[in-house]
Parts: C-alpha cells; sequence; structure tokens
C-alpha cells in the first residue's frame, strides 16, 4: 500500500431513508447528497452541521452501520461496503451517547468491547486501568456499575473504549455535547493528545465551532446533506469574507439566523 | 508511533480472535446474570410455579398412583424443555433487544467479530444457562411433588437436550432478526415462534393425537425428538436413541445456515433502512 493512499476517502456518497407517512404514505429524505471528501492520514477534520445536517449519517456509513444508495467510501484503501471487516479492525467512534451496559462496571464493559477485537482477558486485565488513567478516569471506580457514574466520566470511558483498540480512525460523532465545561475541555485536551501519541486521524463531527476551529486542520459544513466546503478555518473566512465561523456559516448556507429559527422542523427531521 | 494498517490477517490470528470473541460474548452474559441475578431468581420461581401448575393436572385425573406418576413425569418433562427453549429464543433474540435498548448495539455490530461467531455465543450462553435453569426446575418440581423417577438417564436425557440445542439456537437467530426489523414488536414475535414449535411437537400430548396436517410439520420440529427422547430417557432410563439424534443433527445442519442467512438479510435491511441505532 502506497503512502499516498488517504485514510478516507469518500465519492458521490448519498443515502437516502425512507420513513412511513400515515398508513400508506411514504417519506423519501435525502440524508446525504454527492458528498465527496478525502482525509489524509495523522489529519483531523471536522465537519459541523445542524442537527439533521447528515454528520451522524456520514458517521454511520464509514462504521459499517450503514449501506449507502450510491458512491463509495474507502478508509485506508479498503472498501467500507465490500470489505467491512478489514475497516472495522481500524476504525473506532465516540458517539455523543454513551452507550454502555449501565449494569456493568467500566471495566466489564471494556472488557467487552476489546473482546470483540481480540483482546483476551491477560491483555484487559493489563491494558485497562492504563488506558483509564490515561483518559483522567479514577481507576478506583473501574468497578462501579455505569449508571452511577455522571455523564463526564461515562464519556471518559467512552474515549477509552474507542482507545483500547488502538483505532488507526477515530470518528468523533459530537464526543463533548452535554458535558460541563470542565469536562470538555478534558475531551477536548486529550483528543489533542491522542492525534500524536496514537497516530490517529480524526474525524470529528461537531456542532461547537470554537471547538472545531481549535482541534481541526481542516473544516467543513454539511448542509442538508451537501458538503459545502472542507478547508482550513482562514481558508473558508477568506472566502465567504467572514471573521467567525458563525458568519462563514450562514454565508456558505444562504440563510440568516433568523430563517434558521422559523424553519421548519420537519425539514431537519434527524433520520441517523 | 506508526500503525502499519496493511497488517496482514493470518487465518490463526482470525481464529484466535473468533474465540476470544466468542468467548467475550458469554462472559458478558455472565456479568449481565450477576448483576440482574435477583430478577433472575424471581424468573425462576415463576417458571416453577408454572410448571407445577401443569404437572398438577397429574392429581385431578383419576388414575392408578403408578398412572399418575407416569403422566406426572410427561407433564414435566414437557414442561421443562418449554421452559428451557424458551429460554434459548430469549437469550438469542437479546442479541438485538438488549443491545439496541442499552444503545450499545451499534457499537457491537461495528466491531471486527464475525456476526455468525457472535450470534454463536448468544446461543453457548443460553444453552449452557438454560440447562442449568431446567435442572433447577425439574429438581425442585421432582422434589415438591414427589414425583419417583428411579430409572432416569439423566445423562441420556442432557445429551439429547444438548443436541436438540443446535436447531433450537438455528431457529433462535432467525427469531433474533425480528427487532432488527421492528424495534418495537420484533421480540414477542419470538416467543410466537417457541409457541408454534411446541404445539406441534406434542409438548404435553403425544403427537399421534394432533391433525393429520399437524403430525407431519412434527416431522420438522426439534422439538417433537427432545421431547420424545427426553420422555424415555427420564421414564425408562433409555439412552440416546439413534432415531431421535440424527434428525436433530439433520435439523441443525439445516437451521444453523438458514437462521445465520435469514440473520444476515435482516442486518442488511437494517443498514439499508437505518434501522440498526438505539429505538426512538
Amino acid at each position: 500500500m502506497s503512502a499516498a493512499v488517504a485514510a478516507v476517502d469518500v465519492r458521490d456518497l448519498n443515502k437516502v431513508f425512507t420513513r412511513r407517512k400515515g398508513l400508506f404514505g411514504r417519506r423519501r429524505r435525502s440524508a446525504l447528497s454527492g458528498v465527496g471528501l478525502r482525509i489524509e492520514r495523522g489529519e483531523c477534520v471536522a465537519i459541523l452541521g445542524q442537527n439533521g445536517s447528515g454528520k451522524s449519517t456520514l458517521v454511520r456509513l464509514l462504521s459499517t452501520l450503514l449501506l449507502p444508495d450510491g458512491g463509495s467510501a474507502h478508509v485506508f484503501g479498503f472498501d467500507v461496503f465490500k470489505e467491512p471487516r478489514a475497516v472495522r479492525r481500524l476504525v473506532n467512534r465516540v458517539s455523543v451517547e454513551a452507550s454502555f451496559f449501565k449494569k456493568m462496571s467500566a471495566a466489564e464493559n471494556l472488557s467487552y468491547a476489546a473482546r470483540f477485537y481480540g483482546m483476551g482477558p491477560a491483555e484487559t486485565r493489563r491494558e485497562i486501568p492504563v488506558i483509564l488513567e490515561r483518559v483522567g478516569f479514577p481507576s478506583a471506580r473501574r468497578n462501579e456499575a455505569m449508571e452511577n457514574l455522571s455523564r463526564g466520566m461515562q464519556q471518559k470511558v467512552a474515549l477509552a473504549r474507542a482507545l483500547l483498540t488502538s483505532p488507526v480512525l477515530l470518528l468523533l460523532d459530537e464526543p463533548t455535547t452535554g458535558l460541563d465545561p470542565r469536562s470538555k475541555q478534558e475531551v477536548q485536551a486529550f483528543i489533542r493528545e491522542i492525534r500524536t501519541s496514537n497516530d490517529a486521524t480524526i474525524l470529528l463531527c461537531t456542532h461547537d465551532m470554537k471547538e472545531a476551529e481549535e482541534l481541526a486542520d481542516r473544516v467543513g459544513l454539511l448542509d442538508r446533506g451537501e458538503l459545502l466546503f472542507l478547508e482550513p478555518v482562514d481558508d473558508v473566512l477568506a472566502r465567504y469574507g467572514a471573521s467567525t465561523l458563525e458568519e462563514a456559516f450562514f454565508a456558505a448556507t444562504g440563510r440568516t439566523f433568523e430563517d434558521e429559527k422559523s424553519e421548519e422542523d420537519e425539514d431537519r427531521e434527524v433520520y441517523a | 508511533m506508526t500503525v502499519d494498517v496493511t497488517q496482514a490477517y493470518t487465518r490463526r490470528r482470525v481464529v484466535r480472535d473468533e474465540l476470544v470473541g466468542l468467548y467475550g460474548v458469554v462472559e458478558r452474559n455472565i456479568y449481565l446474570t450477576k448483576r440482574y441475578f435477583l430478577w433472575d431468581f424471581a424468573f425462576l420461581l415463576w417458571t416453577i410455579a408454572n410448571t407445577l401448575t401443569i404437572v398438577f393436572i397429574a392429581r385431578g385425573v383419576g388414575i392408578s398412583p403408578g398412572e399418575r406418576n407416569e403422566l406426572e413425569t410427561k407433564l414435566l418433562v414437557g414442561g421443562v424443555i418449554w421452559a428451557f427453549l424458551g429460554i434459548i429464543f430469549e437469550i438469542v433474540t437479546e442479541t438485538v433487544a438488549w443491545e439496541r435498548w442499552e444503545g450499545t448495539i451499534e457499537y457491537t455490530f461495528m466491531a471486527p467479530v464475525s456476526r455468525p461467531v457472535h450470534l454463536i455465543g448468544m446461543g453457548v450462553y443460553a444453552v449452557l444457562y438454560g440447562l442449568v435453569r431446567a435442572g433447577l426446575v425439574f429438581l425442585a418440581v421432582v422434589a415438591f411433588i414427589g414425583i419417583h423417577v428411579p430409572h432416569a438417564n439423566y445423562g441420556a436425557a442432557v445429551a439429547l437436550l444438548a443436541i436438540a440445542s443446535i436447531s433450537f439456537i438455528g431457529v433462535g437467530m432467525m427469531t433474533a432478526v425480528l427487532p432488527l426489523i421492528s424495534p418495537e414488536k420484533g421480540t414477542q414475535l419470538g416467543f410466537i415462534a417457541q409457541g408454534l414449535m411446541l404445539v406441534v411437537s406434542g409438548v404435553y400430548y403425544p403427537v399421534s393425537v394432533l391433525p393429520t396436517w399437524m403430525q407431519w410439520i412434527a416431522k420438522i420440529s426439534p422439538a417433537t425428538y427432545a421431547l420424545r427422547g427426553n420422555r424415555a430417557s427420564v421414564l425408562s432410563g433409555a439412552g440416546v436413541a439413534w432415531a431421535d439424534a440424527w434428525p436433530l443433527l439433520l435439523i441443525g445442519a439445516l437451521s444453523i445456515p438458514l437462521g445465520l442467512a435469514v440473520f444476515k438479510a435482516g442486518e442488511r435491511y437494517a443498514k439499508q433502512r437505518g434501522k440498526l441505532k438505539r429505538s426512538g
């Protein structure tokens, strides 16, 4: 495999969801429309967008959890839809929901996740305390049930779960949404650290423009399933003559803040 | 540190990883059983009580003590196998249902372990847990009612149940796909499969009393042979009869690949429609 192989290479990706409307009707909603992007190894790319813009759909497609309606995606040269097992070995994900077995402890949840990546009992006994310490989770609490932990603590365990398997591509889907300011800063600091220490390429989906600006090499905007741009922040601001990413967002979408507020919720319905 | 993304996965490595994954599924279920122990214990008590309500039917029939003991034993075997089959279907169906409820389904389904290993791991745990539970129900009812089974060949009974479990797991895999198709109603449909299988298999009565068309269906139900063989083992001390074993092995050899194919189709449907994520 040559050094030029991209970490992520998405071409003309389409995804349409069909939902029931009434007893016999059907409603089709285009979640992604002709999306193309390329992420080089070691980059951190942030994708901004409103709820329902297609960010999570993109992450789920790259995670092999969805099948597309057109286009292609490759992760380190492996076809995401035809070689899912090869892709799964390279990818891990942190989502906005800290999804765990609530009655199980952090250590037990991490063990379960690690087993699916071939980590045996001796290896997890050794590695779990190390990774928990690295994300700032107190090791003494690793045997407590997840339901007894705060949201911030759970998200740290979610990060640990993703890193335990040494992913080369890390998909972060709003990892700091809902966290208190301190936890948010800790998670952001950790994201900076893993870029260098773990040789990880990162795709970060977020609402937080400041977070995108601080963490990412390039910033993209998904709007109603279309990728409007994917460029370094300075280039985005220069292109739209904006001084902030918020201004650039509104300039790129052609809508005002009042337009956003009055928009029907149905137009922004989240499908995935 | 630069990670080599082209690292070749040798067959040995793949097999090892799959075995670790299978172990992980069993291990996780053990953790959950420990956490929900009191609930499982309450459910066990309910199963014992439910089985007693069926076995006590023999006490209301005007027959000799010897015939009553035989009838009680047959009803008990039926009740135990009903409970055993129910546990297998429930646990294998939980492959999707529980993980969807907890919100972990996406993390599990994006992991590199193969789906067959994932499902077989659930099946292995279901059989182990089901056998322990079936034994406890059997012993509890025998002690409570005072059933006499001096010739019982428990080894043969357990062996036959284990062979039948291959088929039960295969059918369970087919029902495990239902929550993928309908998060709201899919799990309940799994119990329908259990009930239908047992009614045609003569769970509390000989198959010969069923209408002819149902007797034909009974020939392809693994529960028919499990029930027949277990009754013979418990009542008369019979060993595992080849007449019961070969149909079970054949049905198992067909139901596992069929179950996997059905699940794979259901998973593909769920991924196309975006139904894999947590419910709601």
